[in-house]
């Protein structure tokens, strides 16, 4: 599965469009990271924690739109794009979506 | 004086130092992470990084695939505090601005980073997101921000 956020492949044509494809994922972050992340919050700089756990749930997000891709039968997913907005206290919620297509090498 | 007054007078002293020292090793850290920034940025300056979806001239693709690069960056105590002042008489906050321009400096880098280490000679339609996460109740005044860069490789 080609995963581009490019309006086409370059170096391939597209075939078919298959449509919009999406996943997305909702992640609380576990009490212990909560805790690591306010006492660095006190000197600032990067909270690792956190930035493992947007990671991770990002790829997750991501797997689940390219299985969606798959289920349609698409060999490519162009032109993604993702968002990220805090649901309640303590929960992110990660989204990614593109459009699925069939693409093809230019001879 | 007797021993409480003087435990009283030591927790006073604490009180007002302990947000000084917090920003004085904020600062440190800021910056050294600022240092990082500069010398691993002075060593991607010959690769191609650009937010238009198309190749520098010549480049051939033979592949091409999605690169992120993400962080989540935190203010400390003290200029979460000065902050709040800030805030009664408006205009731009410079320890904040510089907080995320340290997020957004970082999350190019790993991409960029993530990009070459895979090989790719290029990343092009580059794009920035800022999205502010789970400010829990109890934490209403921390500056927190999760930056995100992500972008197209190409392989040639």
């Amino acid at each position: 599965m080609i995963v581009v956020n490019t309006e086409s492949v370059p170096g391939y044509r597209v075939t078919q469009l298959k449509g919009l494809v999406q996943g997305n994922t909702i992640r609380a972050k576990h009490i212990g990271r909560d805790i690591g992340a306010s006492l660095k919050n006190l000197v600032g700089g990067e909270l690792t924690g956190y930035t493992e756990l947007l990671t991770e749930s990002r790829r997750q997000a991501m797997e689940r739109m390219i299985q969606q891709a798959q289920q349609l039968g698409a060999n490519a997913i162009v032109n993604v794009r993702f968002t990220t907005s805090s649901v309640a206290a303590g929960a992110a919620e990660l989204y990614s979506y593109g459009t699925a297509v069939v693409v093809e090498p230019v001879a | 004086m007797n021993s409480g007054d003087a435990f009283g007078l030591l927790f006073a002293l604490f009180v007002i130092a302990a947000p000084f020292a917090l920003g004085i090793i904020g600062k440190a850290r800021e910056n050294r992470h600022l240092e990082d920034i500069a010398r691993r940025s002075a060593t991607h300056r010959d690769f191609p990084v650009v937010d238009i979806p198309l190749l520098p001239a010549g480049m051939q693709a033979r592949g091409s695939e999605i690169v992120l690069g993400q962080v989540v960056i935190a203010s400390d105590y003290l200029k979460n505090f000065f902050a709040q002042y800030r805030a009664i008489f408006g205009g731009e906050v410079k320890s904040f601005s510089r907080m995320v321009e340290r997020g957004k400096e970082e999350a190019r880098l790993r991409m960029i980073e993530e990009a070459r280490s895979k090989g790719a000679a290029a990343v092009i339609n580059v794009r920035f997101e800022t999205s502010q996460i789970g400010a829990s109740q109890g934490q209403r005044g921390q500056a927190m921000s999760e930056v995100l860069c992500y972008g197209t490789a190409i392989y040639v």
